[in-house]
């Protein structure tokens, strides 16, 4: 039988490169490609991490030279800065607080890498991320990771079913300690490298900072649930909802309670808080839907669990699609849920599917 | 067994120039060394340069020896600026399409040491406009530090006439990046009438960290690099007698050889072309064919993406060049194509193909057996319309 080929995103790391290293073990013919994110690769961030610098893609190089595998660099800087930088940048200005590895798994990675792989003559696209997909006789569907305090599903859960269908994960069943220690017998020596954490265009890991920057800083007022004025902001896009720290308020709350962010209205660009409680979320209304499996009948309800956030917790509720958004009742309010981010809804550990949150109740 | 078109970038060192290296790297000696010892290496050495300044057309003494090419371009284009600059001439003419070695120092003069600079355009067929370089040198009479102007483009292989650009620049001092066509084509330092002209070993069989700055005779230049002044006191540092030696018996070889390899070469360069428009219709060469270098040819199949080209070119078993690639190894847009009036998409669905005497009419059939269905699948990997 012909080997199956495939591209290995590798991205300088660990976990790209062991998962690259698997992908040749189980006998596919593995090409290594390290994204270029930035036309100049020092433009969003200089400095040890992140997904754009010159070591990154040098550690990328090095790291398939030890596998032996062919390694080549393909420019996406155009295609990650409208897919994802603009699309980020716009979130904010309009009140909502995007997450940008969800659209980079979305448009770069597994729809502009795994489109040219494919029109290349190749059959799918390997990456690092912690998640598993099985086989069903629907297709392929996705899981959460057996490291659990790893899983990306959560990131993922924007690929549509086709997509799926191209996307290998060779570390689905394995705690990142195990991926370090094998990248270390292997020979690696990005074993030790360590995790990104930041968002990897943004310099020094400051956001508000980064946003200020691109989008002014027009101070507005900072408002209570009536509409009374509390004090300033230095520019609304760089606050966060359930946000509590920075918001130097003039005026004290009469019961001395802590205040939070509520909303960010971007039009009349001021902020609202309010207290705690005011915070609490109990549905939650996302758009438009992507499905991971099969489609869930419309308009049934259905127990599940709903995930608001990479590595937030998995909340019990009942779930619906009415045909264009997906509804989360949730047994237990959450707090602090911002829109903007993706609603991932979970049978057990598979994951049905998502979307961007619009409302919240 | 891979195919290897890419002898631009660089070629197999020789049988004599390996010879020379090893048998040279067994000796004991620093030729600068005043005893027996250092006078053996240093003797070997000068017999080198009188080899090499043979195979130039130039004086023994005209030879500095670099350890690359950019040095030699940093050593010349900083150099004669310095030297230009007491004589308060600060215009440096240049064409648009040199390569990043010569244009990278001449800007970072423009941006730290108060250069000016002229780039003259370059036509559809990759030739400099000496009208219009003409035209400059009179406006700026009295004003020019010197002209950089390459002797053949290393991404389309063009000859410029340099026998001419000499003659419009009447005093004015002339530096040309020689390196793609020394021991390719016929090359006079001497008849040319050039300041400074720049070798390199490995483009012609010698091996990789050895290169010269032919210097007319008599003329000062401020070094880059300051220490031991080992050569003219324009170049410092420890001479590479081994690397030298194995440069002189290459350069030996190619000028005793060129005239036969380049029928060859040109020929098999002919096929290709031929091969390629065969399979890929609307595929075209870019540059004057006519005017060039035997072994270069610059080829655009529109609406593809040389990025792919390369990647299953490479899976095939054949090497070729994209162009340049900054230092993350992220292709980009070819300054030269530009210059020639290619559009940004044109620039990156163009790969360089460079041949030697070594390559055969079977590697070429190979490739043709190959480039359509290459051709095909990077044009739907493109998104290019």
């Amino acid at each position: 039988m012909k080997k199956l080929k495939v591209i290995a995103a590798m991205s300088g790391g660990v976990d790209s490169a062991v998962a690259a290293a698997r992908a040749v073990d189980a006998g596919y013919e593995v090409v290594g490609v390290h994204l270029a994110l930035s036309s100049n690769p020092q433009k969003y961030r200089s400095g040890a991490r992140g997904c754009c610098t010159i070591e990154d893609s040098h550690d990328a190089r090095r790291a398939a030279d030890v596998i032996g595998i062919p390694f080549y660099i393909w420019d996406m800087a155009e295609e990650f800065h409208k897919g994802v930088v603009e699309n980020f940048l716009s979130e904010y200005q309009s009140g909502r607080t995007p997450n940008p590895c969800l659209r980079c798994n979305e448009k770069i990675k597994f729809e502009a890498v795994l489109d040219r792989a494919k029109a290349l003559g190749f059959d799918g696209v390997v990456t690092g991320h912690y998640a598993i997909t099985k086989e069903s006789p629907t297709g392929k569907t996705l899981h959460r990771a057996a490291d659990i305090d790893k899983d990306q599903s959560y990131v993922l859960a924007v690929l549509r079913t086709d997509q799926i269908e191209g996307a290998i994960f060779p570390l689905g069943d394995t705690v990142k300690t195990d991926t370090r220690k094998e990248a270390k017998e292997r020979g690696l020596f990005v074993a030790n490298k360590p995790d990104s954490h930041d968002i990897c265009f943004v310099p020094s890991g400051d956001n508000a900072g980064w946003l200020r920057e691109r989008l002014g800083s027009e101070t507005g007022d900072i408002v209570d649930q009536s509409g009374k004025k509390l004090g300033e902001h230095k520019g609304a896009y760089t606050y966060t909802i359930g946000q509590r720290r920075g918001l130097a308020l003039t005026v004290p709350d009469p019961t001395g309670e802590p205040r939070y962010v509520l909303k960010i209205e971007p039009k009349s660009n001021t902020v609202v808080v309010g207290s705690h409680d005011a915070l609490a979320v109990s549905t939650i209304s996302a758009t438009p839907p992507t499905w991971c499996g099969p489609i869930p009948e419309l308009n049934k309800t259905l127990r599940g669990f709903a995930q608001v956030r990479a590595h937030g917790a998995a909340l019990a509720c009942d779930y619906k699609f009415d045909g264009t958004n997906l509804i989360a009742n949730l047994d237990e309010p959450v707090f602090g849920l911002a829109t903007g981010q993706a609603l991932v809804i979970y049978d057990n550990d598979r994951v049905v599917g998502s979307g961007t949150i619009c409302e919240t109740i | 067994m891979s195919i290897y078109f890419d002898h631009a970038a660089t070629t197999p060192i020789s049988d004599s120039a390996l010879t020379a290296l090893t048998n040279q790297a067994k000796k004991l000696g620093n030729a600068s060394s005043l005893h027996s010892a250092g006078r053996s290496v240093r003797k070997d050495l000068e017999a080198a340069r009188e080899e090499i300044a043979k195979a130039i057309d130039c004086v023994p003494s005209e030879v500095i020896f670099t350890a690359t090419g950019t040095e030699a371009n940093n050593l010349a284009v900083k150099g004669l600026y310095w030297k230009a600059i007491k004589e308060g001439k600060n215009l440096i003419i240049t064409s648009t399409f040199e390569h990043h070695a010569v244009m990278d120092p001449i800007l970072w003069l423009a941006e730290h040491e108060g250069a000016k600079i002229i780039e003259i355009d370059v036509d559809k067929s990759g030739m400099v406009d000496l009208d219009r370089l003409k035209q400059v040198v009179i406006d700026n009479k009295g004003k020019i530090a010197f002209i950089s102007i390459m002797h053949s483009n290393n991404e389309v292989g063009t000859l410029q006439d340099i026998a001419q650009i000499v003659k419009i620049a009447g005093d004015i001092p002339v530096h040309s990046d020689c390196v793609q066509s020394f021991g390719k084509v016929e090359l006079s330092f001497k008849e040319l009438g050039l300041t400074a002209a720049t070798i390199s070993a490995h483009k012609i069989g010698g091996p990789l960290g050895v290169a010269a700055l032919i210097l007319k005779r008599g003329l000062d230049i401020e070094p880059i690099l300051h220490g031991g002044g080992q050569e003219r006191d324009i170049r410092s540092g420890t001479f590479n007698a081994p690397s030298i030696l194995a440069f002189a018996a290459a350069a030996t070889e190619s000028a005793s050889q060129f005239k036969e390899r380049s029928v060859v070469v040109r020929k098999l360069k002919q096929s290709l072309v031929e091969v390629v428009k065969k399979n890929v219709s609307d595929a075209w060469v870019n540059g004057d064919q006519a005017n060039s270098l035997p072994g270069i040819v610059s080829i655009t199949f529109p609406k593809s993406d040389s990025e792919g080209l390369l990647l299953l070119l490479d899976s095939e078993g054949i090497a070729c060049s994209t162009g340049s690639a900054c230092s993350a190894g992220v292709q980009r847009p070819s300054h030269v194509l530009l210059a020639m009036g290619l559009s940004e998409d044109e620039t990156t669905s163009t790969l360089r193909f460079s041949l030697s005497h070594s390559n055969t009419i079977a590697e070429i059939e190979k490739l043709g057996a190959v480039i359509a269905s290459v051709v095909e699948r990077s044009r739907a990997a493109s998104g290019k319309k």
